[in-house]
């Protein structure tokens, strides 16, 4: 994609991009006039930060997910990665009183070693990733839930001050929401920057042509793994906080609800393309949805339907969308030999 | 060079096979020593000092109880196995924990096929479904092996014949929910139940009684029922969502300790809430200490569940001794909880044993109880 | 070997990833026809994985009859059959569908899905064989959903059958709710129906759906293995493009193995209903995921092109006899995930390890000489 970067249908280009994520935040905010309407309180400070809450873990579990879809691989084990941290880091409070930041850095560590581990065996033994995640995925959760053993996690047990990371809120937005909001912001923006990020789109195109253009694909990969692993421990950190509690379904089945809210956000699922805002703003569509439908009084009975009939029409949509811009980049190619009719470079 | 290439992938594949097969026996074995250390096997016999008295009220020895938990991991669950554990000690027999990781009748059946095979006595079960396990039940019970429900009945109907130790009166549970809330709130506004499985069997019957209940109340409407499925985030979840939706919110009751934990959590940081939102339900007093100390909750109930796997195990020991039966009206002693008697089939609820009255706690007792 | 990450679904009909020359897509497969080219070898390489099953098998067995006193007895193999039998009756078509390079993550919502419908109906008064042949019709139905999202419009599998899966367990959930059919009111299943799960074929022990799953594993190898057909999905999955061009209607077959893996599904959900009595909406739920694990323990490459019914059917028997041996000796059952997760990483990263040590060693011993096919960083 970089090195098409001279052509002339660019700015339609970057404008088609641009606008799935756009496309996404506006669905939003469709949902939420529309709820609104039905209820008014739908739109109360109270509900807004829940709504911000309610997404937060899986959009932030969608960052890392994002990075490792866009290499065409998958991490199928953050689910269990998060539950195992949460459970981790309350344990370590309980019987060891850690201080409170320390339980961050645990977290992250501990997520970050499996998502290494992850890697690893992606990159150096060759192995599929859908294999090792899976395998990790029974493997950590049966860890977790020796570790858990009956001796769930109360709120009494976890320190006030890490706890209020869950509830507090800064000129009536949540910190959680802020902590991931800065995540994405900051993971977003090394993506569109550094080099290295940007490598990770050409390996997800191409893997071949990705290695042979000098790009340490094995590396790349390896580090995305990482990440993905880091952000799922620090996940399971902010799910301690939030809820307080933590036994051995924490983190239960998180996996497929990450996928499905990455690809509504319109990250392609083999790679190549899509961003981390919008796989956050994936995450936020759906929950808006979920509690929309329990506030214009839905059954409750609707709202998983509903979400795979959404997913579906987000992967049509996406595959469209991706055949316009193949058009438009065949078209542009020969645009580029004919500057004349430079006009005719823009999709149909 | 290809034959040479096909040599060194077969060999390859070859030493992988071998290689396979050893981490595969090494795998077994590692789960064979962690078996050894006991993990979630109980057995316990008991010493001569009460075999005496036990045989005297004609229970037999040796007796192997199955205990079949929704599964492994859940607190109420092990501390009602716990209470098993004890009973079946005094009487000179032991208990067998056997169940899955997830809360499915899936996860069950296995156990209740290895009762089968190690020719239990009796299985004391808690279903995670109505019907899925009636089958099994019924070749177990088909094997001479006597069926008890606790804490979550099955609805097997005659096939097979069942004892449900109730942990209290299903009617007094579902009626003292509401006559709690109601008087918190002044018996005006609108109340939702924050409920665990949609399809869990003690949940719905004590919910039928609650809506019954309810009708006493004319200026109380119950306006929602969301399913929290027992786990800590689904139910803050679907307590949000009820939030929003009913800004109106009075009363909440969460008639499992899951439920109730969480939405206590909630409200405990979220207090300015509290000026127009109470909550009850059913929740652990150990859990649910802080809460009630600082007034976030004012009152709730429940029972003890050592208990209820207490007297499971000596219903569970008479059924199998012969020393009573399903029969209305039968009898027999549960050690140092006293003398119970079978009471009739009612609705889908075959013969059943009531543990007794829950019990309401408070400020002022909370901090009696070590459950 | 070829490439490393390349996605189960490269070469979907019609789906090509934008902005990729079809050459450099084209010249990491023909790495992969080299050595497919060499076929026979490739069919003893297979041997050579299901002869590890076979050790491995006969390692487990032995294990469960040491430590596990009733492993032995004859109704042990009865409980496997309930206990696994519908799962491994899945495992079946997805074995094809993965061997053509797609998945369908879909198979344990639409077992869901066709209980529920039959509950549905049966609740409303219907009488079972309409209800049955309505349940098999939605699998259809279902499957030939999956087919068309993935060959008419070219979308990928995975993503596909992840929204299929909520798409059909929903439609479960909205069909029955909380509720368990037969409810109170409710007349009980037909009895030969529920026999299914009590008693074992006459004459011998193995559940009916044993013995259903052992038919479907003949058919299934069968065409696979001996067909023109099966070699057309081998085609398929190693070389997509290759296929179409050599005159195979990959996107056909594609679309008629998606409709065979509803119908399928929805048999094992009527026979689940049947060993249990009963429906609920949440039949099944999250089970994609262990028959996908049985399919790779099997040896079915997840990029399709590579895989044998034999391997699955013996990766069948290891998981139900070790999950059999573990409850048995009563092991923690988060033991046994573990265990399965353990199986499921070695039997992959082994071979692997072997064919990265043996790079190693010819590096260390060549010199950095020329050009391998492992090019890691």
């Amino acid at each position: 994609m970089t090195a098409r970067a001279q052509a002339p249908g660019v700015p339609r280009l970057a404008s088609v991009l641009r606008a799935r994520e756009a496309g996404t935040a506006a669905l939003v905010l469709v949902v939420f006039a529309l709820a609104t309407l039905r209820d008014h309180s739908f739109a109360d400070v109270n509900s807004v930060q829940q709504l911000l809450v309610g997404a937060s873990l899986v959009a932030l579990l969608g960052v890392g997910e994002t990075l490792v879809i866009v290499t065409r691989n998958i991490d199928l084990s953050v689910g269990s990665v998060l539950g195992l941290c949460a459970f981790v880091v309350g344990d370590l409070f309980r019987h060891q009183h850690i201080p409170v930041w320390s339980g961050f850095v645990i977290a992250i560590a501990l997520g970050a070693a499996i998502g290494a581990i992850n890697g690893l065996i992606t990159t150096v033994a060759r192995v599929p990733s859908l294999v090792v995640t899976l395998a990790m995925l029974y493997i950590v959760r049966g860890v977790d839930a020796k570790l858990v053993n009956g001796h769930i996690v109360l709120p009494s047990q976890v320190p006030s001050a890490f706890a209020a990371v869950g509830y507090r809120t800064v000129f009536g937005i949540p910190w959680l929401a802020i902590i991931v909001a800065v995540v994405v912001a900051a993971v977003g923006y090394s993506m569109r920057t550094f080099r290295p990020c940007r490598e990770l789109y050409a390996i997800g195109s191409n893997p071949e042509a990705a290695t042979l253009a000098g790009i340490a694909s094995g590396r790349r990969v390896f580090m995305a793994f990482l990440t993905s692993g880091a952000l799922a421990g620090l996940g399971g950190a902010l799910f301690l906080a939030l809820f307080a509690q933590v036994d051995n379904s924490a983190g239960l089945g998180y996996e497929l609800n990450v996928i499905a809210a990455v690809v509504v956000g319109g990250v392609a699922i083999f790679g190549g393309s899509g961003t981390v805002v919008g796989a956050a703003l994936g995450a936020l569509l759906l929950n808006t949805i979920q509690q929309a439908l329990v506030a214009v009084r839905s059954s409750s009975y609707w709202s998983e339907a509903i979400a795979g009939a959404l997913l579906l029409a987000a992967i049509a949509f996406d595959r469209w969308l991706s055949l316009r811009v193949a058009r438009g980049l065949r078209s542009a190619e020969g645009a580029h030999r004919d500057l004349a009719t430079a006009g005719r470079g823009s999709a149909s | 060079m290809k034959g040479f290439n096909k040599m060194r992938i077969r060999t390859a594949r070859r030493q992988a096979a071998v290689v396979f097969v050893a981490l595969l026996a090494g795998s077994g074995l590692a789960a064979c020593s962690s078996s050894s250390s006991g993990s979630s096997t109980s057995s316990s016999t008991a010493t001569s000092s009460s075999s005496a008295s036990a045989s005297s009220t004609g229970i037999k020895q040796g007796l192997v109880v199955y205990y079949i938990p929704k599964d492994t991991q859940n607190p109420y669950e092990v501390l009602a196995d716990q209470g098993g554990e004890k009973a079946l000690s005094e009487l000179g027999g032991k208990v067998v924990v056997s169940s899955g990781t997830t809360d499915t009748a899936a996860a069950q059946i296995p156990s209740i096929q290895a009762a089968i095979q190690a020719h239990a006595n009796a299985i004391v079960i808690a279903g995670n479904d109505p019907k899925a396990l009636c089958p099994s039940l019924n070749q177990a019970a088909a094997q001479g092996i006597k069926i008890l429900a606790f804490d979550s009945d099955v609805n097997c109907g005659s096939s097979p014949n069942h004892l449900f130790i109730n942990q209290a009166d299903t009617q007094t549970i579902g009626t003292s929910e509401v006559d709690i809330l109601a008087k918190e709130i002044g018996s005006t506004g609108q109340i939702a139940i924050l409920s665990a499985a949609a399809s869990a069997t003690n949940q719905n019957s004590w919910i039928v009684y609650m809506k019954q209940e309810l009708a006493k109340y004319p200026n109380m409407h119950l306006v929602k029922i969301v399913y929290g499925n027992d786990d800590p985030a689904t139910s803050l979840t679907v307590l949000l969502g009820l939030l929003s939706a009913y800004p109106n919110l009075r009363g909440i009751i969460s008639p499992t300790t899951v439920g109730i934990q969480a939405a206590a959590q909630y409200l405990n940081t979220h207090k300015s809430l509290l000026s127009k939102l109470v909550l009850t339900g059913l929740g652990l007093p150990s859990q649910m200490k802080p809460y009630v100390l600082d007034g976030t909750v004012k009152e709730f109930e429940l029972w003890n569940p050592s208990n209820l796997g207490y007297l499971a195990g000596y219903a569970a020991a008479a059924l199998a001794s012969g020393t009573t039966s399903l029969t209305t009206g039968s009898t027999f002693k549960a050690g140092s909880l006293g003398t119970y008697t079978v009471l009739a089939s009612s609705g889908v609820t075959g013969p059943s044993v009531v543990l007794g009255p829950p019990t309401v706690f408070t400020k002022d007792n909370v901090t009696q109880f070590n459950f | 070997m070829s490439s490393d990450v390349a996605p189960p679904e490269a070469g979907t009909g019609g789906g090509v990833p934008p902005a990729v020359p079809p050459a450099a897509e084209g010249s990491g497969k023909v790495v992969a026809a080299g050595s497919a080219v060499s076929r026979p070898p490739l069919w003893r390489l297979a041997i050579r994985w299901e002869t590890g099953l076979v050790v491995a098998l006969a390692a487990a067995l032995v294990f469960g009859s040491l430590e596990s006193a009733t492993f032995t007895s004859r109704i042990t193999l009865f409980y496997a059959g309930i206990n696994i039998g519908y799962i491994a009756i899945m495992a079946l078509p997805m074995t094809l569908i993965v061997v053509t390079g797609e998945i369908d993550l879909s198979v344990a919502s639409m077992l869901g899905l066709s209980g529920a419908v039959l509950g549905d109906l049966w609740h409303h008064g219907w009488s079972i064989w309409p209800a049955v042949l309505v349940a098999l019709a939605v699998g259809a139905v279902g499957g030939s959903l999956n087919g068309l999202l993935v060959t008419k419009l070219g979308l990928p599998s995975i993503a596909v059958t992840i929204g299929t899966l909520t798409l059909f367990r929903g439609v479960a959930e909205i069909l029955l709710g909380s509720q368990t059919i037969p409810t109170a009111s409710d007349r009980p299943f037909p009895s030969w129906l529920t026999n299914i799960g009590v008693v074992p074929v006459s004459g011998t022990e193995l559940s009916y759906t044993t013995v259903i799953f052992i038919g479907l594993a003949v058919v299934c190898g069968v065409a696979l293995h001996a067909t023109p057909l099966g070699r057309a999905m081998f085609a398929a999955g190693l070389q997509s493009e290759a296929a179409r061009f050599a005159g195979i209607r990959v996107a056909r077959i594609k679309f008629w193995l998606y409709v065979f893996s509803g119908v399928i599904c929805a048999l094992a959900g009527i026979l689940l209903a049947a060993q249990n009595s009963s429906v609920s909406y949440n039949a099944g739920f999250g089970l994609e995921l262990n028959v996908v694990a049985i399919v790779l323990l099997g040896g079915v490459s997840i990029f399709g092109g590579r895989g044998s019914i034999l391997g699955v059917v013996l990766s069948v028997a290891i998981i139900g006899s070790l999950q059999m041996a573990l409850t048995q000796m009563n092991i923690d059952p988060n033991v046994q995930e573990i265990v399965i997760g353990g199986l499921l990483l070695i039997s992959v990263v082994i071979p692997s390890l072997s064919r990265a040590a043996r790079w190693l060693g010819a590096r260390l011993s060549l010199g950095r000489s020329g050009h391998t096919p492992w090019a890691p960083d």
